[in-house]
């Protein structure tokens, strides 16, 4: 019964998403106030009806209904609780109604907060919405169907592959969706706009929240997932250039410049069309990632979608939305008018080298993803993009921004003049400087990757310290004046320089990680010592055991310093008998300085293959993820980004920006 | 990519490991240039994986015939060329700065530029198609006007 329900209610919302397409789009061209009502409330029936099915589906897995295909074959008994629940998205047919779920959330969201929203435009906003939810729905329904019955239900299931079996990976998936899907809010709104033909102030204050949003949990996505792979891979790798990985990682880098853009055209009535452009791509790359994924049709990690008929429909959804929306573009984007002019020296003037740096990077991580599928395609010749070629490639835009940020960031819109904006960030840079000559000197000469890593890092943290305590004018008025200065400043300032601050540790992590981390391999006896760059690490015991739904074999590390014991590692092997696989959990003790990191591997002899790493300030890229993405729920929280208070703004002291 | 890899060797049953203690080469300086090389080459049963940190059987044989190559006194390229010869261009993670991968490696760069172009108008004019620039009778004219 609660999956034919489930079902149901699927269907339900099919027909519900067909209704909220048509209508709101009518009313809008026959100016009928009636039917473009009917968007909102359609709305929350689409939610509450997939919502439903949600539940039924995690009811299936929870209980663990055989008799459902899906729950049979990727759930067991066994399984720990949370894995059960995780194992609702940890499939194809899951994942995709997690993904309409999330869509139609952000649909209800608008219905129910978006009560500041012109009528017309809220009505064209949902239609399309709609629009994208009833593509999905369809997919869902004729290709992906979750609620599908076994005549002949297994004893027990198949389980979950181990390696989803994890708190990173198990809300890796929701908060990637979250922000996939949440640019399907500037999406529609862009289309929108394309319809009515007009971009004003207010429009770009109704987007960014969501830019916002979908980008804040993108970062956290993306940091769930790269957080993981370091833990659970055995060696400590944190970024692989995956195809699945850049799925997510395009999305990120427009949503990164559209965020930005949309501040042009809120302040200044500007850079518009380019604007809505970002908004269109934004998605288009989610649809693109989707479609990565789920097809297959770029093997990879995520083999668990490898079906054709599945990629032609997605591929199909990716070329209506994508060409529809282009080319409602090309027609419309004239009709956007700027009225605001800018000088070569100012904040626009950063803004647009920032979205040129950052959309150029997205199109060569596009570039580099696509190009085995095009060479095979066009030449035949089999051949591989990996990391080499992404670090080589894609570095040296990160360097640009990197350089440019701090003093874009404080360029005054309109005209500025560089040498007066640059004054309060001398500091900055003769710290970052003398950092970068510090670093080189002590570790006599050498790659030069840490100094300039190290040394850029600086300068955007500092550029980021600099900038609020310039807005604070801190040394130039009494502390107090300053600190209520600092107090009344916007959320949405503190969340740049919070956000841009992120930006640099995370820099910093990375340089450091991959300039001086040392590693040690060898076939350990059990009481076996060595040293690794100033730790002593000591190979205690190796013990098996046993958890829920798997055997594992865990040793234990002991590391000293001056004898000193300083951590003490379990690194473990684990197997999971149902889908006959191995997998390994590295021990891993996290400081602020260094991780210490040991992953262990087969018995050899008498002896155990043990993995040592010592990652200096590994820890600071997520907690620079972690500030990147605390900076954008500032700036969310700022009161002018509430829904609706764009119409309100008038006669509320505006703070300049 | 590292899934397929550790699934394909969950069926193949005898787990072998990333670079094993005894594959290491003696010689501090023919090791690092060992696994220099190792980074740009793939393991051809896995996804987007180095041989270095791959725990595929294949893997390991490359590393072992790497380093015999290494031993053997070959320089990089000449250990690269060697590899690539018998596997494909496929083994490589970073594709060859050759006519047909013209268009991956300028992507970036043309994109740049072009962007860049656009950018400087864009600039220039004051973004987007802006609104009609008064005719300098106009502005006169306007000028005339703010006067009174």
């Amino acid at each position: 019964m609660i999956a034919e329900l489930g079902h149901m209610a699927v269907i339900l919302a099919f027909v519900v998403a067909f209704v909220q397409a048509i209508l709101p789009m009518w009313g809008g061209m026959t100016g009928d106030a009636r039917l473009m009502h009917t968007a909102g409330p359609a709305a929350l029936v689409q939610f509450g009806a997939v919502g439903f099915a949600f539940v039924m589906l995690t009811i299936a897995f929870v209980t663990s209904d055989f008799s459902v295909k899906l729950v049979a074959s990727n759930s067991h008994s066994l399984k720990p609780m949370l894995y059960k629940f995780s194992g609702v998205w940890g499939n194809h047919e899951g994942s995709m109604l997690l993904w309409i779920l999330i869509l139609v959330f952000y649909g209800a969201l608008v219905a129910v907060f978006g009560r500041g929203l012109p009528l017309l435009l809220k009505a064209r906003v949902l239609s399309v919405q709609s629009m994208i939810s009833l593509a999905f729905l369809a997919f869902l329904l004729f290709t992906s169907n979750p609620f599908e019955r076994l005549e002949l239900p297994p004893v027990d299931g198949n389980d979950l592959n181990p390696l989803l079996q994890d708190p990173g990976l198990a809300f890796h998936p929701p908060f990637l969706y979250f922000g996939y899907v949440g640019l399907s809010m500037t999406f529609s709104f862009a289309v929108a706009a394309l319809l009515q033909g007009s971009v004003d102030a207010a429009w770009a204050r109704w987007v960014r929240p969501w830019a916002l949003l979908a980008w804040v949990t993108l970062t956290i996505g993306i940091a769930l997932g790269s957080w993981w792979a370091y833990y659970e891979l055995g060696w400590g790798g944190w970024w692989f250039w995956d195809p699945v990985e850049n799925a997510s990682f395009m999305p990120w880098l427009i949503a990164v410049a559209l965020l930005h853009s949309a501040i042009v055209v809120e302040k200044r009535e500007s850079l518009k069309t380019w604007t809505v452009l970002l908004a269109i791509l934004g998605f288009s790359f989610s649809l693109i990632g989707t479609f990565i994924v789920r097809s297959g049709v770029i093997t990879s990690v995520h083999a668990f979608a490898n079906d054709p008929e599945r990629g032609v429909f997605i591929l199909a959804i990716l070329v209506v939305a994508i060409g529809g929306s282009l080319t409602l573009f090309a027609l419309r984007a004239a009709s956007l008018k700027s009225t605001a002019v800018f000088s070569m020296v100012s904040r626009e003037s950063g803004l647009v080298v920032n979205n040129l740096l950052l959309v150029v990077a997205a199109i060569v991580v596009f570039v580099g993803t696509i190009w085995p599928l095009v060479a095979e395609l066009t030449t035949g010749r089999k051949l591989s993009v990996g990391a080499p070629f992404f670090n080589l490639a894609f570095t040296p835009f990160m360097v640009g921004i990197a350089l440019v940020l701090p003093v874009a960031a404080l360029l005054p819109w309109k005209r500025g003049k560089l040498a007066k904006t640059a004054r309060p960030l001398w500091g900055a840079a003769v710290l970052a400087v003398a950092l970068m000559l510090l670093i080189w000197s002590l570790q006599t000469g050498g790659r030069m990757l840490a100094p300039i890593g190290l040394g850029l890092a600086a300068w955007v943290v500092l550029g980021a310290v600099f900038d609020v305590a310039q807005r604070g004018q801190i040394g130039r008025i009494d502390l107090g004046a300053s600190l209520r200065r600092l107090r009344n400043l916007p959320r949405a300032d503190w969340g740049k320089a919070v956000a841009h601050a992120g930006l640099g540790l995370t820099i910093f992590g990375i340089s450091a990680i991959t300039a001086w981390e040392v590693e040690d391999i060898r076939v350990a006896q059990i009481g076996e010592r060595f040293t690794l760059s100033g730790y002593e690490f000591s190979f205690d015991k190796v013990e098996d055991s046993n958890g829920k739904n798997y055997s594992a074999t865990i040793g234990t590390v002991s590391v000293r310093v001056d004898e000193r014991i300083v951590a003490v590692l379990h690194p473990e092997k684990r197997f999971y008998p149902v889908q006959r696989m191995p997998t390994t959990e590295a021990g891993i003790s996290s400081a602020l300085h260094r991780d210490l990191y040991v992953a262990l591997g087969d018995q050899q002899g008498d002896g155990w293959v043990l993995r040592s790493y010592v990652k200096p300030f590994a820890v600071w890229i997520w907690i620079g993820s972690i500030v990147m993405a605390l900076g954008g729920g500032l700036s969310l929280s700022d009161r002018r980004f509430r829904v609706g208070a764009a119409k309100r703004r008038a006669g509320r002291r505006e703070v300049a920006a | 990519m590292i899934r397929v890899c550790i699934i394909l060797i969950a069926l193949m049953a005898l787990p072998v490991q990333a670079v094993e203690p005894d594959e290491i080469l003696s010689d501090v300086a023919q090791e690092a240039r060992a696994r220099e090389i190792s980074k740009n080459l793939r393991c051809l049963i896995c996804r987007n994986e180095n041989i270095d940190s791959s725990n595929a059987g294949i893997a390991k044989d490359l590393r072992i015939l790497v380093r015999e190559r290494i031993v053997a006194g070959d320089s990089n390229e000449q250990v690269i060329d060697f590899v690539v010869d018998r596997y494909g261009e496929y083994v490589l993670l970073q594709p060859r700065r050759s006519w047909g991968n013209l268009l991956l490696w300028l992507a970036g760069p043309l994109m740049l530029l072009f962007g860049g172009y656009i950018g400087l108008r864009t600039i220039k004019t004051g973004g987007d198609a802006p609104a009609q620039d008064l005719t300098p009778e106009e502005q006169q004219r306007l000028k005339d006007l703010m006067r009174d």
